[in-house]
């Protein structure tokens, strides 16, 4: 991490100091019930803790279904969590003695994954990044000014594409418009939900770029999800990896892909497509589909489909361990005491 | 902060930004009235409404005759008939000047419950659209039971038990609009609800009734403007239905489905001036209706 | 799949319930009290006291209502005010006659709609394609009641190669569509009443196979060798579950939508019986006939609905 990537200038709102968490989650659960299935749910975040460090780029990885997504609302109350806490700067959200939702969403933002659903087709792009400063007070003339600030700072002339509507946009477009218009009240916070997955790769990479630039100019901190292992690698500070709905490994960005401990993160780096024929597979890449979130496996819920999994993992279900450097993970194999016939070998 | 920021590597690619050629830009509406203009048969036949609609208005100045003149001599007389353009009726009144007044109250009976049922039943969609939950259940079940009702049954009951007249006739059919209103509105507002920019303009911070009215309303007017286009035709022809039966305007008032009920006696001896008012009701009806599927065509824009 | 009908049938009593209460509001519409249509007009202060509690018009609204659903659901509508018979068996018979007409106008509106619609789909674009559009509008944009009169000018007066009016000599009771000499009653009426039925099934019908013609599997049918013929068998059998649905529902309207021709060409079917029930102020007719047929529609409907889930997996509407 480059000293330029951390916070030289605190933001004059900040409140709790450098080395306040921007954001801490706290046992966040959110639990989806179905109609006419006897008050089963799907266990979408079923009881997630982690710290957002401020200035950093927080990846989230895990496949599709595993929660990524609902995290993601969760984050910005757009979806209410069943239980958990979050704490943004110090200030709990939705509290007594903290802030209220709307303050939340003064300082934190998203960028949505769809970005043809995510900007309305009958409003011209330049009144889709207006609206967010218009709404929060700004006149119309200054949010209109606003937004043309904005277009231009993410690369799209506002002369030239601020009166087009959506569809007149290219993809690549259309997602720097997204990220304007996520800009415009001026987030400390931006949580970007899939931000390149529907994009070329190589819109894609000036995407990436631009996120970068734009993080570093305002001062910003990502929540960044993605599906895929090579994107979060190259723009993540710090990995988190979800499995059905809870973390099973999270550390520094170099540590996870350099020492994966967890099985679930081996395997995902190993069925990643690589350009290097030297790299040979040494993991069975995952098989098969995640199993049903609804009645997610008893004990470790990657022992369905995990190579070490034992009589154990069936039984009890492995806590987040420490591994030093920031580093933690979920797996009986990396607890010396669990019983696991390979405890204590991994590590 | 500077307009113009260099970015590092390649954050803004020149291609990207020159790929767009430089095109007009049209607002929804105006690509929509752009497609009209040029939908020959769509403009032939707004023309023709326009052309029915105008001679309703104005027909007291187009009119040949009184249309409550009767004359005992000259009753059921064929077209051509001593300066009777189209002949005359059963009391010796003239056709055409009667067909011009009567276009008065059929299209006034035919549009104006369309325009009221737009109002209430798209609201009611809209509130049940963007509540969801219970509230959608409410409403949503209520129009059901509506439904169940054959439309030309509906507005036949309801205007039959509060005894016909024009009112009566025009408040039956606004209520035989609202439950299908409400559907299409309904159906509009909980797809667009279910989009990301809905979601993203909540992470903003903003209330209910503002994304309402900046991102749903625009969204839900095209297809609730498209089914109430659609609905005119259905109205006059049920209008005129309900006339036909009695329930609406009471003679001697000019009117198509009147006077095609009360002419009806005499179609041994002029059939073909007892046909007319059939004539007019099904010319302003086909027209409304090509009228309707031009502009459903024209405003079936993929965006 | 037993669950969905179950559900189904289960989510048309509420609905059934909603219709019953509207029909009985009906007699509320009316202008004045409810008892005046029964009630001669000199009638004293005394007799209207009595006539009211026989009636049970002194009960409360919700009482009244119970009281009226369940003489309905016996079949017990009351007595017309105009006749001074049984609402329910000038009800039956009234539908039945309808039901007669209907039955006849369906099955021909979908032989010629559903021709229509097919070549139409099948040619998009062409010369037979928008004709039959053509003809589809005027379909649906055709005054019935006035396409009676014209029919019976041309057939009738002009012609006179079939009746006018009614059901013959002999009348409903004796009435018989083996015989000639009575089916020629059945002509003209069922001609005009499948008219706006034909517009609608060919517009279905059309709409059904074009949007069927561009999907993938006939791209894969076609790659595959098969025959242009084969290929249309392979469209119709996906396209028609929608079109029986829409055939279904116009099922439904003509035996409500029937008023305005039946009143035309004088038939004793129930839209008749209607619009003399509004002529006569005979409320309890009106109220009777109305529930019917509004019973009678939401049957079909759920009829219409079990039988395309059946043919049709793919829809369960919920």
């Amino acid at each position: 991490m480059s000293p330029l990537d951390m916070s030289p200038d605190l933001d004059p709102r900040d409140r709790g100091g450098e080395q306040q968490p921007l954001l801490i989650v706290r046992d966040l659960r959110r639990h989806f019930p179905i109609k006419g299935a006897g008050g089963r749910a799907v266990k979408a975040v079923d009881g997630v803790s982690f710290d957002v460090r401020k200035g950093e780029i927080l990846g989230v990885v895990g496949e599709s279904g595993c929660g990524k997504s609902t995290l993601a609302r969760l984050l910005l109350h757009l979806i209410r969590p069943d239980a958990g806490e979050l704490v943004f700067d110090g200030d709990q959200v939705d509290a007594p003695r903290g802030i209220t939702v709307a303050a939340l969403r003064r300082q934190a933002q998203m960028v949505f994954q769809d970005s043809y659903s995510s900007l309305n087709p009958r409003m011209p792009v330049r009144d889709s990044v207006a609206f967010g400063p218009f709404v929060q007070g700004e006149p119309k003339a200054k949010a209109r000014e606003i937004a043309r600030d904005m277009l231009a700072k993410v690369g799209l002339n506002p002369d030239q594409f601020g009166p087009r509507y959506p569809h007149e946009l290219s993809g690549g477009q259309k997602q720097r418009v997204n990220v304007a218009r996520a800009l415009a009240t001026n987030p400390r916070m931006v949580i970007l939900d899939e931000p390149v997955s529907a994009l070329d790769k190589s819109v894609e990479a000036q995407v990436l770029n631009l996120l970068r630039a734009l993080k570093r100019q305002f001062n910003l901190t990502y929540v960044f999800i993605s599906h895929d292992m090579n994107v979060v690698r190259y723009i993540s500070d710090r990995v988190l990896v979800m499995y059905l709905g809870k973390i099973v490994e999270l550390g520094p960005v170099d540590e996870i892909f350099s020492h994966p401990r967890h099985p679930y993160t081996r395997a995902l780096l190993a069925s990643r497509p690589s350009m290097d024929p030297a790299r040979r597979m040494e993991e069975p890449p995952v098989t098969g589909d995640p199993p049903n979130p609804i009645d997610p496996p008893s004990g470790c819920r990657f022992r369905t489909r995990c190579a070490y999994s034992e009589p154990l993992c069936a039984t009890s279900e492995p806590a987040l361990s420490a591994m030093g450097g920031g580093h933690i993970a979920a797996c009986h194999m990396l607890d010396p005491a669990s019983g696991h016939s390979a405890a204590g070998a991994m590590s | 902060m500077s307009q113009t920021v260099v970015f590092p590597g390649s954050a803004v690619s020149p291609h990207e930004d020159q790929a767009a050629p430089e095109t007009r830009i049209r607002s929804y509406w105006q690509s929509v009235g752009y497609r009209l203009r040029h939908d020959k048969a769509t403009v032939f036949f707004g023309t023709m409404v326009l052309l029915i609609v105008l001679s309703a208005v104005l027909a007291p100045w187009l009119a040949p005759f009184d249309p409550y003149k009767e004359s005992i001599i000259g009753r059921l007389k064929p077209m051509g008939w001593r300066g009777h353009l189209l002949g005359t009726d059963e009391l010796g009144r003239d056709m055409l000047s009667r067909l011009l007044y009567g276009g008065r109250v059929s299209l006034l009976m035919g549009i104006v419950p369309v325009i009221f049922a737009t109002c209430a039943g798209g609201a009611l969609g809209v509130i049940a659209g963007f509540m969801g939950g219970k509230v959608n259940t409410g409403i949503m079940r209520t129009m059901d039971v509506f439904y169940a009702f054959p439309s030309v049954l509906l507005a036949v009951a309801i205007s039959g038990a509060m005894g016909g007249g024009m009112s009566n006739g025009m408040l039956a059919l606004t209520l035989v609009f609202i439950p299908p209103m409400c559907r299409v509105a309904e159906t509009a507002t909980t797809q667009v609800r279910a989009l990301d920019f809905i979601e993203a303009a909540r992470a903003t911070g903003a209330g209910t009734m503002t994304i309402v009215r900046h991102h749903v309303l625009g969204n839900v007017l095209g297809p609730v403007f498209i089914y109430a286009s659609s609905l005119v035709s259905v109205s006059i022809l049920l209008a005129s239905g309900l006339s036909f039966l009695g329930l609406g305007v009471r003679p001697p008032t000019a009117d198509w489905g009147l006077m095609l009920s009360t002419l009806r006696q005499s179609i041994y001896v002029v059939p073909v001036v007892c046909a007319l008012p059939g004539v007019a009701i099904f010319i302003t009806s086909i027209c409304f209706n090509l009228v309707s599927d031009g502009l459903r065509q024209a405003m079936d824009v993929r965006m | 799949m037993t669950r969905y009908i179950l559900q189904r049938i289960l989510y048309a009593i509420p609905i059934a319930f909603g219709v019953s209460v509207v029909c009985f509001s009906l007699v509320y519409l009316a202008p004045g009290d409810p008892l005046q249509t029964i009630l001669p007009p000199d009638a004293t202060a005394e007799t209207i006291e009595i006539v009211k509690k026989a009636y049970g018009f002194d009960k409360p609204l919700p009482i009244q209502f119970a009281i009226w659903l369940s003489k309905v659901v016996t079949g017990d509508f009351g007595m017309s005010i105009a006749t001074r018979r049984p609402v329910f068996d000038e009800i039956v018979m009234a539908v039945g006659n309808t039901g007669m007409l209907v039955v006849f106008a369906i099955p021909l509106a979908f032989s010629i709609g559903f021709s229509m619609g097919l070549l139409a789909g099948c040619f998009p674009g062409k010369v037979v394609d928008r004709s039959v559009t053509g003809i589809a509008v005027f379909g649906v944009s055709l005054p019935n009641y006035w396409l009676a009169i014209v029919m019976v000018i041309v057939f009738a007066v002009e012609l006179s190669w079939l009746p006018a009016t009614g059901m013959g000599p002999k009348g409903s009771d004796a009435f018989s569509v083996w015989r000639w000499s009575d089916a020629r009653f059945l002509v003209l009426p069922v001609i005009t009443l499948s008219m706006i039925p034909i517009g609608i099934i060919a517009r279905t019908t059309r709409a059904a196979i074009a949007e069927t013609r561009n999907q993938d599997f006939v791209q894969t049918l076609r790659a595959k060798g098969l025959g242009e013929m084969a290929v249309i068998r392979h469209v119709v059998k996906n396209a028609l579950p929608g079109v029986l649905a829409v055939m279904g529902l116009q099922f439904g309207y003509l035996l409500g939508g029937s008023i305005l021709v039946e009143t035309v060409f004088t038939w004793p079917g129930s839209g008749f019986l209607l619009s003399k029930a509004i002529v006569n102020r005979d409320v309890p007719v009106l109220q009777g006939t109305i529930l019917v047929l509004a019973v009678a529609f939401v049957t079909i409907n759920l009829v219409v609905d079990l039988l395309q889930s059946l043919i049709d997996p793919r829809i369960r509407r919920g």
